[in-house]
């Protein structure tokens, strides 16, 4: 048998040179007549090492990284095919201690097995939630889901099992599931990751929020910036339909559900769940007003069950397990793991799934190694554009959603982006107000019109024009956003604009002195 | 008067010049292959950028037509829409990414060197007509940053050295 080796599908991989790595090592091993099955995987998630090539041995499957195609002859003239010694040699990559001390639930395929590849899936307990499900009523599945304490992880935590009582709930000719993979925040890739690296996941998961609440329809919104994840969707779907894991009769049960991947255009705004629908809809992706809720009139009217990509990824491994094997994991009302994702000024930047309730101090140090260039960390920004910068004074702080809520922050889709001391905090201030002039729907107006303002009175107080009377005034601007806006676009501005303000007010009189 | 002149610099609906018969054709063929889909506007305006790099304004007239919308309709989706397009972009496309995580690690100043280095603000277009220069907000790539996409192919760690190694092997 020809030996496997692994290279990378994922997008990060690709960015680094994965495919010249891959064709390096065909290309060698045809010159030196030797036969190898590459294989492309996901990625394991730790991208300084990518790409990072595995080979399997008896032992277990052995890393190497990062591989430059230049590398690709000394690798083989050190026998890495059978896992010999080199300097880019990480030993076996299931005991790299990044790996090690995760608790990689919802990741737990991504990066081993081939994502395209269905009995791969089977064979590493694929489809066995969707196995029970079937054997379950749909009160029974939203029933465990809720006893799992699963709350939605795109970043309002709502918890699933509520959203999808309400939906089986209502009656309906029609229902639908959407999955809202319009995974927009910056610092965030645990979605595309997941879509790219086990697929099948995520249809799984989404089959069975079918068969709970009723629906016979899935659609997943995913942004055009990942063409990547929507090739593999795409190819996943067409071969899930082939297996009878999609469609009309479900692993041979007579049950139904279709599913069907539908791209956004660029707006960050289709990533509100009400926006997405419009989008989905064909229309201007503008926020509608709630009540009444997506759980009772959604997608065309209909009752929809609308999920993140992380949250219905978590759902075969609870149907298969069991809702306590999930609850047992996590600390007070936020149960489960959550797949953090280290970015920005990171040196071992990458993504971490952990149990709720490690400090950010752990993740920040423990896993990123601090700030790639070497210097202090002096900010972080947690939970996208719309999340708080967090001061080096907070690094403490435990990674539940609770005891976010509790400094100003929030948690959101669990991207965190680190800075460091050379960041400008006011700059940073200045681009959240840009970053939601730009992206506004235009539906409320201290959004839509407070967002510009709030640049011009950012720009003023820099400039130290009357400084104090523009801080109050930036301050009064908040709270109007805050206040005033129907989603968390408008609302949530404030936390980066205030939180920078609060935590770095030196940041902000620096250059008024200057200009004074 | 005035406030009126202003909006329509903000949002102009192009005059609707009649497609070439090519063009006309291709987008004939999306709007046939997809107007039954549920919410079809949004699948058929990504069929006629991936058809033809744009949609033209003289498509708006045959979608509104094919679905049943007004042309005000389908202009304000596609004005809505960062990613659609109303006028012919060069032969690629350079999308660079403006996000936090990218700032974090030097995005501004490559994008300085981008702008510079292709003589472009954001939206432009080279005059030899190679690339056209978008501002993106987040590509998924946040922990290689800062990063962009050229055409449909992702690039991680791009500093300005290996910016303009990647134009050199385009060129």
């Amino acid at each position: 048998m020809s030996v496997r080796v692994y290279v990378p599908r994922d997008a990060s991989a690709l960015s680094l040179g994965a495919d010249a790595v891959a064709a390096a090592i065909a290309g060698e091993a045809q010159r030196r007549g030797l036969e190898l099955r590459l294989l492309r995987n996901g990625s394991r998630g730790m991208f300084w090492l990518e790409p990072l090539v595995e080979v399997e041995t008896v032992a277990g499957r052995v890393a190497y990284g990062p591989v430059r195609p230049q590398d690709v002859p000394g690798l083989f003239d050190a026998g890495f095919l059978g896992g010999g010694e080199h300097d880019l040699g990480l030993g076996l990559t299931a005991a790299i201690p990044y790996l090690k001390r995760q608790e990689r639930l919802t990741f737990a395929r991504v990066g081993l097995t081939d994502p395209l590849c269905l009995d791969d899936y089977l064979v590493n307990s694929g489809y066995r939630g969707l196995r029970n499900a079937l054997n379950l009523g749909p009160a029974a599945i939203v029933k465990t889901i809720t006893d799992s304490g699963l709350r939605g992880r795109g970043g309002a935590a709502f918890p699933a099992g509520i959203k999808w009582q309400t939906v089986l709930n209502t009656a309906a000719e029609q229902k639908y599931v959407v999955c809202n993979a319009d995974e927009g925040d910056s610092g965030t890739f645990s979605d595309r990751m997941v879509m790219e690296g086990d697929p099948f996941l995520l249809i799984e998961g989404m089959t069975i929020a079918g068969l709970a609440v009723g629906a016979t329809r899935g659609y997943i919104y995913l942004r055009c910036e990942y063409p990547h994840a929507h090739q593999a969707l795409k190819t996943a779907i067409a071969i899930a339909y082939a297996r009878n894991c999609l469609g009309a009769d479900l692993l041979g049960s007579g049950r139904h559900f279709d599913l069907e991947v539908r791209l956004g255009a660029g707006a960050y705004i289709c990533g509100e769940e009400t926006s997405l629908l419009e989008s989905l809809e064909g229309r201007r992706g503008q926020v509608r007003f709630r009540p009444p809720l997506p759980a009772v009139k959604g997608l065309f009217g209909q009752p929809t069950v609308i999920n993140n990509v992380m949250t219905l990824a978590s759902v075969p491994l609870i149907l298969h397990r069991g809702a306590e094997f999930y609850r047992d994991y996590g600390m007070g009302r936020s149960r489960g793991t959550l797949p953090f994702q280290l970015a920005g000024n990171i040196k071992y930047g990458g993504l971490v799934e952990k149990a709720f309730g490690l400090s950010l101090r752990e993740l920040l140090y423990d896993f990123g190694g601090g700030s790639l260039s070497g210097r202090p960390i002096r900010a972080v920004q947690v939970g996208g554009p719309l999340g708080a910068y967090v001061p080096a004074a907070q690094f403490d702080t435990r990674l539940d959603y609770e005891s976010f809520a509790g400094i100003g922050a929030m948690i959101g889709h669990g991207g965190l982006v680190a800075f460091d001391d050379t960041v400008d905090m006011a700059a940073q201030a200045r681009f959240a107000m840009e970053f939601c002039a730009v992206e506004s729907c235009g539906k409320c107006t201290p959004c839509r019109i407070g967002s510009t303002r709030g640049v011009e009175v950012i720009d003023r107080l820099l400039a130290g024009e009357q400084p104090e009377k523009q801080e109050t005034l930036l301050r009064d601007l908040c709270e109007t956003l805050t206040h005033g806006s129907l989603c968390a676009l408008g609302g949530l501005t404030p936390s980066p604009v205030l939180s920078a303000l609060n935590h770095f007010p030196e940041d902000f009189t620096r250059r008024a002195k200057v200009a004074a | 008067m005035k406030r009126r002149m202003q909006e329509q610099a903000l949002h102009p609906m192009p005059a609707a010049r009649p497609l070439a018969l090519a063009e006309r054709t291709r987008v004939l063929e999306v709007i046939a292959s997809l107007h039954t889909l549920p919410g079809a506007l949004l699948p058929i305006l990504h069929g006629v950028q991936d058809a033809l790099g744009y949609v033209p304004p003289g498509a708006v007239p045959l979608i509104a037509d094919g679905l049943n919308l007004t042309r005000a309709e389908v202009h304000g989706v596609i004005s809505f829409y960062h990613y659609f397009r109303s006028s012919k972009p060069g032969k690629q496309v350079l999308q660079l990414c403006r996000a936090e995580a990218c700032q974090a690690l030097g995005a501004a100043a490559l994008e300085r060197h981008v702008r510079q280095r292709l003589g472009v603000e954001f939206h432009g277009t080279t005059g030899d007509g190679r690339y056209t220069l978008e501002p993106v907000y987040c590509l998924g790539n946040c922990a290689c940053g800062p990063s962009l996409m050229l055409g449909q192919e992702l690039h991680g760690r791009v500093s300005a050295e290996t910016f303009d190694a990647l134009l050199e092997a385009g060129a």
